[in-house]
């Protein structure tokens, strides 16, 4: 008996992979059913649905990006420190002396790569019209995973600290300012005072609770860094389980009806 | 054209860089010669009687000069690269006068729109794969070129700007791809035969099919990536200071389509009520759309309002305008041609004018309606309304009364078929859409300004 055969006739394995290998038809089909991580896909699909000039892969890419922003995220958050007194030299240090500082690389252009694939899943869904029924709601899902992942890659834009970053952000939030009757300079806001009292002044308007702070400072990279690591990454999780599971209950992959 | 500190145009580094550029076009046109000698056929060549009746030469052969002519050119940079003065293969500056004074928001606008509107009307031909190659192999021409010129270089091959160059080709190959599945399937559909997509379709399983195509695609990103890491370093500027503002200073790239609104809109209109317009019209988008056919395949003669909608919406007003705010806008957010420097001190006039003032001053020849300082809310408004009400009546006519006009006419269609609501709906997505060129083509015709010009209430449109 070779070594392989004894460890995949081992009660280990077996506990593990509940099936042999899917070399044949049958274990094949049940390769999908049992193991976890396959289980997303159905057993069989249809050989156009996956061609990929049909599908262009953009969403399965995007997923896997989404990992691998997630994995090279975790490294980074054991290293970074998100104060005004380590943020930038934490940064320039993962470029300079850190080893495998190169996952900063990869998490940059694997969130700019993210942010073109997203648009292009979207493209091919809205031109093979894969959008109309039964699928409507899965496709506002989608755009709110748009929304997700640009706001993902704003918040992250924030963290190194250094002149791109602030002035990327504070241009951007300066847009909040103007938000109508929830920004201090927005139309409206001024409706909305009581006995000559301002509610809507600019430390209390819309992008004051963007920033935590009357400008981009150390509330706002705070703000941003709980954003970035968790509280959008968590929302994203749970919104990229709901599509899955209605790209499935919704009749599957995009096919001609 | 001058500044005081000469930056060249070439370096080693770009010539030796261009040289790789330039053998890697051979090798891709070498395969093509194959592809074309395969598939191509022939055309006869007399070059007036000379031949007497004529050769019969493959088309390939147009392909193999070409592709010899570009392992001369990776030849020349690879090995010349050591000179850099003394080169002289670079953009010349016959084309890049031209080309920088023909440059301007307008022209840019006009351009981007006339490219979509032939991308539709030549949709049959565009998207041969030859056409589809020769275009290929232009832009990458024009880019090598391009890249010999100082100016364009500093601000194309920013590291956060080179994801947006490969976008365009992204989307470039994507928009092709789905204009040339889309010609096959219409021409099937009107000869009655079923579409591509139902040919051949039979199941697979999932394991191995799917899983392998996954699997291998997963292996090649990593690679991709870590190549990209390797090869290219993710920005890092001086320490942040909230004392020393950049100039320009910009956004994340992705919305700087929206920066690019600025110019057009207040903040209020192009960083949150348009934004938000667009993401609620996205979602929108399956609950207007009530054709029911082109569902899960490629089609545009199906299609052709949808579609045609969706591509303006992207290709124009988004992707070029992102285009736009990212290489063309530079210092103050004025205009800079490809190839020009970006002058902190260069000055653009603005004389733009509002429509109240070109009603009362220049209409009428009176002076503005004025609010006196110190006002209340109750004082201000009569004098602000009486001053805005073409402006306001104007906004109100193209919001309400506008959708119901096109109800009557144009959209009379599609009134029927979607009801009340829904076609509101869709009517009042597309005038937002159509605010944008509207304001555009405003400011560049009589420089305007604002329509509905209320400062004291921060609500200018």
């Amino acid at each position: 008996m070779s070594v392989g055969d004894y460890i995949r006739g081992s009660q280990i394995w077996k506990s593990i992979f509940r099936h042999p290998a899917p070399v044949d038809r049958r274990n094949r089909v049940v390769v999908m059913l049992t193991n976890f991580f396959l289980h997303l896909h159905p057993v069989s699909v249809k050989q156009q649905g996956i061609a990929l000039s049909y599908t262009w892969c953009m969403g399965g890419i995007t997923f896997f990006l989404f990992l691998v922003e997630t994995i090279t995220g975790v490294l980074l958050m054991f290293y970074y420190r998100p104060t005004l007194e380590f943020a930038f030299n934490d940064i320039l240090a993962l470029r300079d002396v850190t080893t495998l500082g190169i996952m900063r690389e990869i998490h940059r252009w694997s969130a700019h790569s993210m942010v073109i694939t997203v648009w292009l899943h979207m493209y091919r869904v809205f031109l093979t019209g894969s959008y109309k029924p039964p699928r409507e709601f899965n496709w506002v899902i989608g755009v709110l995973l748009l929304v997700l992942t640009l706001l993902l890659s704003f918040t992250g834009y924030l963290l190194p600290w250094d002149q791109l970053a602030i002035w990327a952000i504070t241009v951007g939030s300066n847009m909040a300012r103007a938000t109508p009757f929830l920004g201090y300079e927005g139309p409206g806001a001024q409706l909305l005072n009581i006995g000559g009292y301002d509610l809507i002044t600019n430390g209390s308007d819309a992008r004051f609770l963007l920033l935590g702070s009357r400008f981009v400072g150390e509330a706002t990279l705070n703000r941003f860094y709980i954003l970035h690591c968790v509280a959008i990454p968590l929302v994203v999780s749970l919104l990229i389980a709901i599509h899955f599971w209605r790209v499935r209950k919704d009749g599957g992959i995009s096919q001609p009806l | 054209m001058t500044h005081l500190t000469h930056n060249p145009d070439l370096t080693s580094s770009v010539i030796y860089g261009l040289g790789w550029v330039y053998l890697l076009l051979f090798l891709m046109n070498a395969y093509w010669v194959r592809r074309s000698y395969a598939v191509d056929g022939n055309f006869r060549l007399s070059l007036g009687g000379i031949l007497g009746k004529g050769e019969q030469i493959p088309v390939a052969a147009f392909w193999a000069v070409y592709a010899g002519l570009l392992l001369m050119l990776a030849v020349t940079h690879l090995t010349g690269a050591n000179n850099p003065l003394q080169f002289s293969l670079k953009m010349p500056e016959i084309l890049k006068e031209p080309i920088n004074r023909a440059s301007n928001p307008v022209a840019f606008f006009i351009g981007s729109t006339a490219i979509y509107v032939l991308m539709i009307v030549l949709r049959k031909w565009w998207t041969t794969p030859t056409a589809g190659w020769i275009l290929l192999n232009l832009s990458i021409l024009f880019l090598a070129l391009s890249v010999t010129d100082y100016d364009f270089r500093q601000i194309v091959g920013k590291p956060d700007n080179v994801p947006i160059v490969a976008m365009l080709y992204i989307v470039g190959f994507f928009t092709w791809l789905y204009f040339k599945k889309s010609v096959d399937n219409d021409e099937r559909i009107a000869a009655g035969r079923p579409l591509f997509e139902q040919e051949n379709n039979e199941k697979v399983l999932t394991w191995p099919d799917l899983v392998y195509s996954e699997l291998i695609c997963m292996v090649l990103l990593t690679a991709v990536l870590i190549a990209w890491g390797i090869v290219l370093q993710a920005p890092l500027e001086e320490p942040a200071s909230a004392a020393k503002t950049p100039n320009p200073s910009k956004a994340p790239w992705y919305f700087l389509g929206l920066q690019e609104m600025l110019v057009y809109f207040d903040p209020w209109m192009a960083g949150v009520v348009l934004p938000s317009v667009i993401l609620v019209g996205l979602m929108a988008v399956p609950y207007i759309d009530f054709n029911k056919e082109g569902n899960g395949y490629y089609t545009f003669n199906q299609r052709k309002f949808a579609v045609s909608t969706f591509l303006f919406g992207f290709l124009p007003l988004w992707v070029a305008m992102i285009v736009l705010g990212t290489f063309l806008r530079g210092p103050n957010w004025n205009f800079f041609s490809p190839y020009e420097f970006w002058d902190v001190h260069k000055l653009e006039l603005l004389n733009n004018i509002n429509l109240s003032e070109l009603f009362w001053i220049k209409g009428l020849g009176r002076p503005l309606p004025v609010v006196p300082p110190g006002a209340t809310f109750a004082q201000q408004a009569p004098i602000i309304l009486l001053r805005e009400w073409l402006g306001l009546v104007g906004v109100a006519f193209y919001l309400v009364v506008l959708p119901n006009i096109m109800a009557a006419t144009v959209f009379k269609k599609f009134y029927v078929r979607m009801g009340f609501l829904r076609y509101m709906v869709l009517a009042n997505l597309m005038l937002m859409m159509m605010s944008l060129p509207i304001k555009m083509v405003l400011r560049w015709a009589v420089n305007l300004k604002y329509i509905v010009a209320i400062p004291e209430w921060f609500f200018n449109i």
